[in-house]
């Protein structure tokens, strides 16, 4: 076992892992912030984006013990405090960007990292293009990309 | 309309958990003392197990304990079993093998679970699950359906010869025969209907835990209809008393049929939880659900279509070959039988139909039900059928469609379907005018100026959904019905929660559920909650399958509520001192006719509960009433789609431009998820079309196992899509609901492939039409030009 600390949305962690442990396993297990999920094994489909020092990253290829001293973003850290919804989560609901849910908290995080790579104001061949890390069986994509262009300006808007 | 009721697009109840990461999957409970199971899977698609030593794995750290197949047999834990009785033609009953949910002497396909390591952690288990030796004697496998029927193929159960299920026929071959004798023109087409993996991204768990203080068993896990997997666990498999086992399916991401089943892991997990007095969960990995979910279609078929010289359809003949798997799984039989060759009518005034279907093992995963289940086999066989007998007769293909619509209800096919409704010239028409039909040469041309071929094909779909009247599927050989179920508790306060025997993993019941409450009950949406999923909460259920949720399970909502309004009214008739006869009730309110008395209906249900304007001689307290709901018919969905494709004839590579859809569901309770449930399962079918195949090799390995072998639809494969409605009301269930929840995927595979030869001017390309497929039938059909 080896002795591990991080921050989690913005509060500090602490674990003892087996040095093989997962970040997501990490995650869901010690820490019980379900939110980020396993869906592949593979690193094909997103369901475990996490923002890993502002960068989103896969947590299921990502070693707990690769992010000692990291500062570690999820799905459960997005909200503000009161409970007002991040813009690009509210956008998700209007546009109803999602149906069973499973993917959401990776699609949502990995939206973010589009508005950072590219500004706000987000083109849908764009998204498309840069949405091939994340997989989703339900939607058939279409409501996700127009949340992701409506999220985005509504970041710029706030 | 109001801005909650039937009809507006209300955002939905139950996004807010799952934008902020606060849903509840069933890997997401934990209980106290949780053990992980890890399952020793066979490596060999088939292979005689001599034996299996557990020894060191026992000794392994963290280990509690490992369970084999001769334990689950000594402990008399029953077989997993298929739940629909098909008969061959010949009279005799199909022929289900043994299944085991552990593999005690032989192995039938890679995957099959063969043992199971309790460990105090997934990683501890897989470390013990690595020491665990078998010894395997290993045989010839077959995984191409076609070939499993052959003298010489491996025998795969030793009681079942030519590794045939069943040979099932349905139509008149003598009608069909004669038609086909007379017939001007004669299309054929040989068709597979490529394997498919469902893929739900919520992969498949179980969390199972003993109470030895009641002995009492709970089971969490991905199901689409938990009370069945506790009947059946129940029932056939023996693991406990149903009044004993309380199955809950909680958020469950995504389901495609796939979590319908009855698997091996649930079962072995409550077995081991009793054995070893602590709660064991089972969380499959992405390459576990690759081997074991129940894959899709995996059809091979020889068709044919009678037409006269004026393009009128005289007759259609098909012989299929459905390779059900390894084992059968739970509703595996129905699917290439009563869901398939019922609906080889399509939208068409056939005459005659006859279709045989041979169901066989392979060493494969069991194949069942995925989004549409038979129907978009069906659905490929007559509109790809359809599409290559115009281009063969030079018939415009929406000609040739309109020649042959029905027009007028009821029609009655020749293959048991009696459609009650719909105008498939308004959807073909709105679909034409939507897509801009009329501008396509000239966008044709445009492409071929660029160096691309364009194509645009038609998919004119119909299905059966709204599954189904008890009667009807009895007489077909279903061993249940497919009733729903719904409860409406009024509470004291006015507020109202429905339990219903559907479940959603994606719908969107709670939301739909609730609008149709609140227009009918006049109180806020908010005020509304929808219970699914637990056993112990609901009084029965058959869950979400077939597109069944809205036409039957919100049917059996609405008759709950009539017989809440008939006592609501009562009530009101004590309070306000008028005849019950007087009282009417709208908006929420309860009015005495020709009076200004009224109460509102908060008022009329706390005053249900303190029962003090009435006396128990006079009326029972409470308000709380239960429907059990048996539909009088299937119901109808039907439209057009439309997919505009380009070709680039460098690589092969098809794009899709443009994707109309233009469906009648009846009655629509919300068009944003309806919508939603389209485009889904567009991508789906667009899937099979060009990307997903499930490949065995001939040792049987898997070799599309993981999602890096496997194409799932990403966003970049797709354009925004361009969905309308037409509606006529299904006469069938009093909303007038039919289902939207597979259209997509049965409409869509054939609009792809028809625009693809279209646009190459051939008459088939196979399933999925990869880049690598496409560019070189582009080859073979320039090939005598060049040469």
């Amino acid at each position: 076992m080896a002795a591990v600390s991080m921050t989690v949305n913005g509060k500090a962690v602490t674990g003892d892992v087996e040095p093989r442990t997962l970040l997501v396993q990490f995650l869901r297990e010690n820490l019980r912030l379900t939110g980020t999920h396993v869906g592949c094994d593979t690193s094909q489909c997103g369901a475990c984006i996490i923002h890993l020092d502002g960068i989103a990253a896969k947590a299921c290829t990502t070693l707990a013990l690769q992010c000692e001293g990291s500062s570690i973003t999820t799905i459960e850290g997005l909200a503000e405090p009161g409970g007002a919804l991040h813009p690009m989560q509210e956008a998700f609901r209007e546009h109803h960007g999602l149906q069973c849910g499973y993917c959401t908290p990776g699609m949502i995080m990995s939206a973010l990292d589009i508005v950072r790579r590219n500004g706000n104001d987000l083109d849908e061949h764009l998204i498309r293009d840069q949405l091939d890390g994340n997989i989703c069986r339900c939607t058939g994509y279409h409501n996700i990309v127009k949340a992701i262009e409506s999220g985005a300006k509504n970041m710029a808007a706030k | 309309m109001s801005a909650t009721g039937i009809g507006a697009p209300v955002r939905r109840k139950e996004d807010f958990r799952f934008i902020t990461g606060q849903g509840q999957y069933t890997d997401d409970v934990t209980r106290p003392g949780e053990t992980r199971a890890v399952f020793v899977r066979s490596p060999h698609a088939h292979a005689k197990i001599k034996s299996i030593d557990v020894a060191a794995a026992k000794a392994m750290p963290g280990v509690i304990d490992v369970l084999t197949g001769a334990q689950l047999a000594t402990d008399k834990i029953g077989n997993l079993i298929c739940g629909w009785m098909i008969h061959s033609k010949d009279g005799t009953p199909m022929k289900m093998s043994a299944h085991p949910a552990l593999a005690a002497t032989k192995v039938n396909c890679v995957g099959d679970a063969v043992a199971v390591v309790i460990a105090e952690s997934v990683a501890l288990g897989k470390d013990a699950a690595e020491a665990v030796v078998v010894d395997y004697e290993v045989l010839p496998a077959v995984v191409d359906p076609a070939k499993a029927q052959a003298s010489g193929a491996p025998q795969i159960h030793a009681d079942i010869a030519d590794n045939t299920i069943y040979q099932w026929h349905l139509g008149e071959k003598k009608d069909v025969d004669a038609a086909f004798a007379a017939a001007k023109h004669v299309t054929k087409l040989d068709i597979i209907n490529n394997r498919l993996v469902p893929n739900a991204m919520e992969p498949r768990a179980a969390l199972a835990d003993y109470d030895a203080g009641t002995d009492n068993l709970t089971l969490w896990n991905t199901s689409q209809n938990p009370h069945v997997a506790r009947l059946v666990i129940s029932a056939f498999v023996g693991m406990a008393p149903e009044h004993k086992l309380r199955v809950i399916a909680p958020d469950v991401g995504g389901g495609f049929g796939s979590k319908i089943f009855i698997y091996p892991e649930e079962v072995v997990c409550l077995w081991a939880s009793r054995k070893v007095k602590r709660p064991v969960k089972w969380t499959s990995d992405r390459s576990e659900a690759f081997l074991t979910d129940a894959h899709g279609r995996d059809h091979v078929t020889h068709a044919e279509l009678a037409l006269d010289a004026n393009g009128k359809i005289l007759a259609l003949r098909a012989k299929t070959i459905a390779n059900l798997g390894a084992y059968m799984s739970t509703f595996s039989s129905s699917v290439p039988t009563y869901l398939y060759a019922t609906l080889l009518s399509g939208q068409y005034n056939i005459p005659s139909i006859y279709c045989e279907v041979d169901a066989v093992y392979t060493n494969t995963a069991p194949v069942d039900a995925y989004r549409g289940a038979g129907r978009p086999e069906a659905t490929f066989v007559v509109e790809r059928l359809v599409e290559v007998a115009a281009r063969e007769m030079q018939i415009d293909p929406a000609d040739l469609r309109r020649r042959n619509f029905i027009t007028a209800f009821p029609h009655q096919t020749p293959v048991i379907m009696a459609y009650d409704g719909g105008d498939y010239n308004a959807s073909l028409k709105k679909a034409m005018d939507m897509a801009d039909v009329k501008g396509f040469p000239k966008r044709k041309r445009d492409a071929a100026r660029n160096g691309k071929l364009r194509g645009l094909g038609y998919s004119t779909y119909i299905e059966a959904c709204g599954i189904a009247p008890s009667q009807a599927v009895g007489s077909l050989g279903a061993g249940v019905g497919l009733w729903e179920s719904a409860e409406v508790r009024v509470n004291p306060t006015g507020s109202v929660e429905v339990l219903t025997g559907s479940h959603a993993h994606g719908q969107g019941h709670e939301t739909t559920f609730a609008q149709l409450v609140s227009e009918r009950l006049g109180i806020p949406i908010e005020n509304v909650s929808i219970v699914h999923g637990d056993t112990d909460k609901v009084q029965f259920g058959m869950g979400t399958y077939g597109s069944r949720s809205g036409a039957v399970g919100m049917s059996a909502i609405v008759k709950a509520l009539d017989k809440i309004e008939i006592k609501a009214k009562k009530v009101a008739a004590f309070m306000m001192e008028a005849a019950e006869g007087d009282i009417e009730f709208k908006d929420g309110k309860f009015t005495v006719a020709g009076t200004d008395k009224s109460a509102a209906f908060g008022d009329v249900a706390l005053n249900a509960y303190i029962a003090h304007k009435f006396t128990g001689a006079e009326l029972e307290p409470g308000l709380k009433e239960t429907s059990f709901y048996d539909p009088t018919n299937f119901t109808f969905p039907a439209g057009c789609h439309i997919c505009e494709i380009e070709i680039d004839t460098e690589t092969g590579k098809t794009e899709i431009i443009n994707w109309t859809a233009v469906d009648d569901f009846g009655t629509i309770i919300n068009p944003m998820i309806v919508e939603g449930q389209v485009h889904g399962g567009i991508a789906q079918g667009v899937g099979q079309a060009l990307m997903e195949g499930a490949y065995y090799d001939a040792a049987g390995q898997l070799v599309t196992g993981s999602m890096m072998d496997y194409s799932m639809p990403r966003a970049h494969d797709f354009p925004s899509f361009h969905v309308g409605m037409t509606e006529t009301k299904s006469p069938s269930n009093p909303l007038g609901m039919k289902g939207c929840g597979e259209a997509g995927a049965i409409a869509s595979p054939a609009a792809v492939i028809n625009a693809i030869t279209d646009a190459i001017g051939t008459e088939a390309i196979a399933m999925p039409a990869t880049a690598n497929a496409v560019w070189t039938a582009l080859q073979k059909l320039q090939a005598p030009k060049a040469a």
